[in-house]
């Protein structure tokens, strides 16, 4: 190893931990389950499609109803039990006050303007901008509607309040496509925003 | 169900899928920067693999899908409260034209003959042996009207009406503490479900449709009406019922679908 690169190495080994392992891990598995649960849900979708089109059969995971209905009904218990590890922990580290609040709608429009003007800075990926946080905390909103949508879906008789809460079977129907659909939206945008400061990748892969 | 949920795919990647796999697969040898591959791992060809046949068909994770589907059912039978109702519905509301559904087209709906059918008793019961639709009628009548849920996702609200098999099972003295009661029905549909289902209050052996004799498309000569449980549980055209501690299966399940199938 020359000087130069050694040097440059101690300086990434003493970078401060952006995201810790445990952060790092349940993104990981729950970007694998989410998308296991869409691209199955999809053909679900398709079995009986409730707005005028059908996904093509070709980007839906499962390969018909009953091999969709197994991935979606295995990959939940990976979504919702590393759902509750993460929120579990953020909530016992501290760490979901630190990084997400506070949640300031007008800083929020300050931070999306200068975004869009290119302005926004990202010298330091610990510290999230108040999109950012908006966008996350977001995420994991529309993620646990996707789950309580999907139980009045699955057990419309067992979970009554839940049932009478979404405004019955048929609505719930609704409600699990149009918070998947906002969760589809928030990915792509989620992925281009990682392209453009590939540096974020970085840091949830490695830490720091 | 329809044909696009009857037909298992065929089997391995298709020619383009193994292309783009190729290609990525050559991307992340070649370089020696790890930004390359960062960059290159999300590509289409990565993803790709998720939706290709080769996963879902390959044995390991069609058996593990298996056993989950089985686990599953244990969670389902947890999770079931033999004393919560599904919800009933005026008759405003039900569903016209109620839907036909089956495995096959309308044109091929059993046709059972009034007089002469005899439905079959057996298994696990102190009083096996064979029982006519006018004995049924006698029994003890109740009706219904639940939402019928489609494993597909649609829904459509009916109207029922027939005897309490709680009733009927301890009628032809079944033995309670089984694990499974079985169909067997005109048109090669067979079906089984757990015990505790069974005797729920809203399952009901049906007779009737809409205050109608059970209509050639609905099902006749019974109909075993569950609002607990997915419609593919609900078997039509029965011809014999039977006790068992032995697992019949059922004509989707058979296929990959959820035994439990609980709403």
């Amino acid at each position: 190893m020359t000087t130069a690169s050694t040097s440059s190495a101690r300086q990434l080994a003493s970078a401060p931990v952006v995201q810790p392992v445990w952060v790092r891990v349940t993104h990981w598995l729950n970007a694998l389950g989410a998308i296991l649960m869409v691209l199955s849900g999809w053909r679900i979708y398709n079995a009986s499609p409730i707005f005028g089109f059908r996904f093509p059969d070709s980007i839906t995971l499962g390969g018909w109803l009953a091999g969709a209905l197994q991935w979606h009904f295995a990959a939940m218990w990976l979504l919702a039990i590393n759902g509750i590890v993460y929120l579990l922990l953020n909530a016992v580290t501290g760490r979901a006050r630190r990084r997400f609040l506070p949640l300031s709608p007008r800083q929020f429009v300050a931070d999306l303007g200068a975004a869009l003007h290119g302005h926004l800075s990202h010298d330091d990926p610990a510290r999230y901008n108040a999109v950012q946080k908006a966008a996350y905390v977001g995420a994991a909103a529309l993620l646990v509607l996707m789950v309580v949508s999907g139980l009045v879906l699955w057990k419309s008789v067992q979970f009554p309040l839940l049932r009478t809460l979404l405004g019955g079977y048929e609505s719930a129907r609704v409600v699990h496509f149009l918070a998947m659909s906002a969760l589809v939206a928030f990915f792509v945008i989620h992925v281009v925003m990682v392209v453009r400061v590939p540096r974020t990748l970085r840091t949830m892969l490695v830490g720091r | 169900m329809n044909q696009n949920d009857r037909i298992r795919p065929g089997t391995g990647l298709s020619r383009p899928d193994r292309q783009a796999l190729a290609k990525d697969a050559g991307r992340l040898l070649r370089g020696p920067a790890r930004r390359l591959f960062l960059r290159r791992g999300l590509t289409l060809g990565g993803l790709a693999m998720l939706t290709g046949c080769s996963v879902t068909d390959s044995e390991t994770a069609e058996s593990l899908l298996m056993a989950v589907s089985r686990f599953n059912d244990r969670v389902q039978a947890w999770l079931f409260d033999p004393q919560r109702l599904a919800p009933t519905y005026p008759e405003s509301m039900i569903t016209r034209p109620f839907p036909f559904n089956a495995y096959y087209g309308i044109e091929r709906v059993p046709l059972v003959d009034t007089a002469g059918f005899r439905l079959k008793v057996g298994g696990r019961v102190r009083q096996p042996g064979s029982w006519t639709l006018e004995q049924l009628a006698s029994l003890p009548q109740q009706q219904q009207v639940t939402r019928h849920i489609c494993v597909e996702g649609w829904s459509a609200i009916g109207q029922w009406g027939g005897v309490a098999f709680a009733h009927f099972l301890n009628r032809v003295g079944a033995d309670l503490t089984s694990k499974y009661v079985g169909f067997k029905c005109a048109d090669d549909y067979y079906e089984s479900i757990d015990m505790p289902t069974a005797l729920h209050p809203q399952t009901l052996l049906t007779l009737t449709f809409g205050g109608q004799t059970l209509p050639r498309q609905y099902g006749f000569p019974m109909k075993l009406r569950m609002p607990t449980k997915l419609g593919y549980k609900n078997p039509k055209h029965i011809v014999e019922i039977f006790v068992t501690n032995d697992y019949p299966g059922g004509y989707w399940e058979d296929q990959g679908y959820n035994w439990f199938g609980g709403s």
